[in-house]
């Protein structure tokens, strides 16, 4: 091939790849863009500002009063996420001590397909899992004034749902402590467990603390699980055996209706999509920083 | 006996113990996981197992007659959406991958893009859905076709791609590039000859994951109108469909016992598909990671 068509194929193949990267950002920006020009128009309306948005306590888009208050969603949300988080981390945080310190080469390499199964079963089943099981056969035999819908069996299904990313987040950070400060415990004559819990485990403790911020994160924007098990009803509680909404569940019902395009309930998704987006965002930037600055590094 | 060890009690005997102790709480806690994963299991076969049946893949969904009912609406759609989102995703994640790991220079533009991929990998899948209904349902005209469910899907799934992929390029040595630019090749030509052929196992790995993580989302579809009672299968990418999460959704919806034993059924079919995928991937890393003679 003559140089001249090699520089010029090489240069497009460049421009392309470019673009094909870029294309990400673009992403990025449709989102933002879309969020923000829907949520706009909804807080245009007269009746709606953006702090009685986020500091309302009553949401009642559909029925008449109308009120929007965001509140209750986030409160169903962060009760969901939070009851996921008590499951997910002591067992994340155990498994992956487990797999980093304590399993041998061939029951790791049967563990960790294992868990990635789990994290592969889609959200849809999980919530069949807590209709039909989680509730009548776990929650409803203890609390027997448990509702059929109710945040408990969500949160359950949902921690479990974030065990694999816990687990394995762990399992990576704590591979990356160092032999050396391993053996020079283990010289000095520690256990086991001295060595996982006291060296270990603090090395590691920036990677715990972004696996467990990311793991907050999907539970947050957990839709389908939650939809299916917590329920479609907004109030302002933290007993979990209550049926809940959270914000990701709302926007699930609205688009199931046949709200009409254009009017203010439609618009609500947006804004509703914009505060969990940009919650979600918020955990998932700290857990990078935290990864980031806080890494304890070791030559 | 000297004052130093009288004050130096290593009671190893209770520090072992403790540490046994330990041992089995992690073990056990390793392995809840594994006991919820043949729960369920269990579970999903004995409540949908007797409805399962070659019929039951051919036949559409009925509201009047479920023990008739069927999921061909529902599985051609999920096919359909699964080879539409690969066409998409793949390439263009490949692509993405090479240009950051091959191509990119250091600088502040590539560390914006790069950043923004690990957080747009951490976007809840609904989020993509209200993308995906704003501009192919609604601005592109789409409506609920097949083209703008992969669409969305495949926005979906790209970051988790490229990450794979790049993850894949990392792990082939430089001394491949370098030999490559030693007898003049230029930079293409290396990528293309020696870097993609060496990583293409791995990148294969993490596109079947990102893949059947895609067929299993329902939230995106829901939000792009896919909610609807649909018995034909699409011929074209421009025609309406339903997938098969969704089916599962919109029977356990329905209050009759039987719905739910065919929801049942549906999950066991949809695991059918999921789970010898994610089986060939894992098989395929375990295969490359025990012949890499890198």
């Amino acid at each position: 091939m003559p140089r001249g068509v090699l520089r010029v194929r090489e240069r497009l193949i460049h421009v392309g790849l470019f673009f094909s990267a870029l294309l990400s950002v673009a992403t990025t920006a449709g989102i933002i863009w879309v969020l923000a020009v829907e949520s706009f128009r909804f807080f245009a309306h007269k009746d709606v500002t953006v702090f009685s948005f986020l500091s309302g306590s009553n949401w009642s888009p559909l029925l008449e009063p109308r009120s929007y208050g965001v509140l209750p969603l986030v409160c169903g949300t962060f009760l969901i996420a939070g009851g996921a988080l008590l499951l997910a981390v002591p067992v994340g945080l155990a498994a992956g001590i487990f797999l980093s310190d304590y399993a041998p080469p061939r029951v790791r390499a049967f563990l960790k397909p294992t868990l990635e199964i789990l994290a592969g079963i889609p959200t849809v089943v999980y919530g069949y899992f807590a209709l039909t099981f989680v509730t009548p056969h776990l929650i409803k035999p203890l609390f027997p004034a448990t509702q059929v819908f109710n945040a408990a069996s969500a949160a359950i299904v949902v921690g479990v749902m974030i065990i694999p990313t816990v687990a394995s987040l762990c399992d990576d950070a704590f591979r990356a402590v160092p032999r050396t400060l391993r053996e020079a415990a283990y010289a000095l004559s520690a256990t086991r467990l001295e060595v996982s819990l006291r060296i270990v485990l603090p090395a590691g403790l920036s990677g715990v603390v972004a696996a467990v911020l990311l793991a907050f994160a999907r539970a947050v924007g957990e839709t389908m699980a939650v939809t299916i098990a917590a329920g479609s009803n907004p109030q302002l509680t933290l007993n979990p055996l209550d049926a809940v909404q959270t914000l990701a569940s709302y926007i699930a019902q609205i688009s199931m209706g046949d709200t009409p395009h254009g009017s203010i309930e439609y618009q609500t998704i947006y804004a509703v999509g914009m505060l969990l987006f940009l919650t979600t965002l918020a955990f998932n930037v700290i857990a990078h920083v935290v990864l980031g600055r806080f890494r304890e590094v070791y030559d | 006996m000297s004052t130093v060890t009288a004050q130096f009690e290593p009671r190893l005997a209770r520090r072992r113990a403790y540490g046994a102790v330990f041992a089995g709480v992690c073990l056990f806690m390793t392995l809840v996981g594994m006991v919820v994963l043949v729960v369920l299991l269990v579970n999903v076969a004995r409540d949908g197992g007797r409805w399962v049946s070659w019929g039951f893949l051919d036949r559409f969904p009925s509201r009047l007659t479920p023990e008739e009912s069927g999921v061909k609406s529902a599985l051609f759609g999920t096919l359909w959406l699964m080879f539409m989102t690969g066409a998409f995703a793949v390439p263009l994640g490949m692509a993405a991958a090479v240009y950051l790991h091959e191509y990119a220079p250091r600088n502040r533009m590539t560390r914006f893009i790069e950043l923004n991929i690990a957080n747009l990998a951490g976007v809840p899948s609904i989020v993509y859905g209200i993308l995906g209904m704003t501009i192919f349902t609604r601005m592109c005209s789409l409506g609920l076709s097949v083209l703008a469910g992969a669409a969305t899907l495949s926005l979906l799934v790209l970051p988790t791609v490229i990450i794979a992929s790049r993850e894949s390029l990392a792990a082939v040595p430089d001394s491949f590039r370098l030999a490559a630019y030693g007898v003049g090749a230029t930079r293409w030509q290396t990528v293309r000859a020696h870097v993609l052929p060496a990583a293409i196992p791995g990148m294969l790995t993490g596109v079947i994951l990102a893949m059947s993580r895609a067929i299993g989302e329902a939230a995106p579809l829901v939000v792009i109108g896919a909610l609807m009672f649909i018995t034909s299968i699409p011929k074209s990418p421009m025609d309406d469909f339903t997938a098969l999460p969704i089916q599962i959704f919109n029977w356990m919806d329905e209050p009759e016992i039987i719905f739910q034993e065919l929801a049942a059924a549906a999950i066991i079919v949809l695991l059918g598909i999921l789970l010898p995928m994610n089986a060939v991937a894992i098989g395929i890393r375990a295969w490359q990671q025990h012949k890499k003679a890198w």
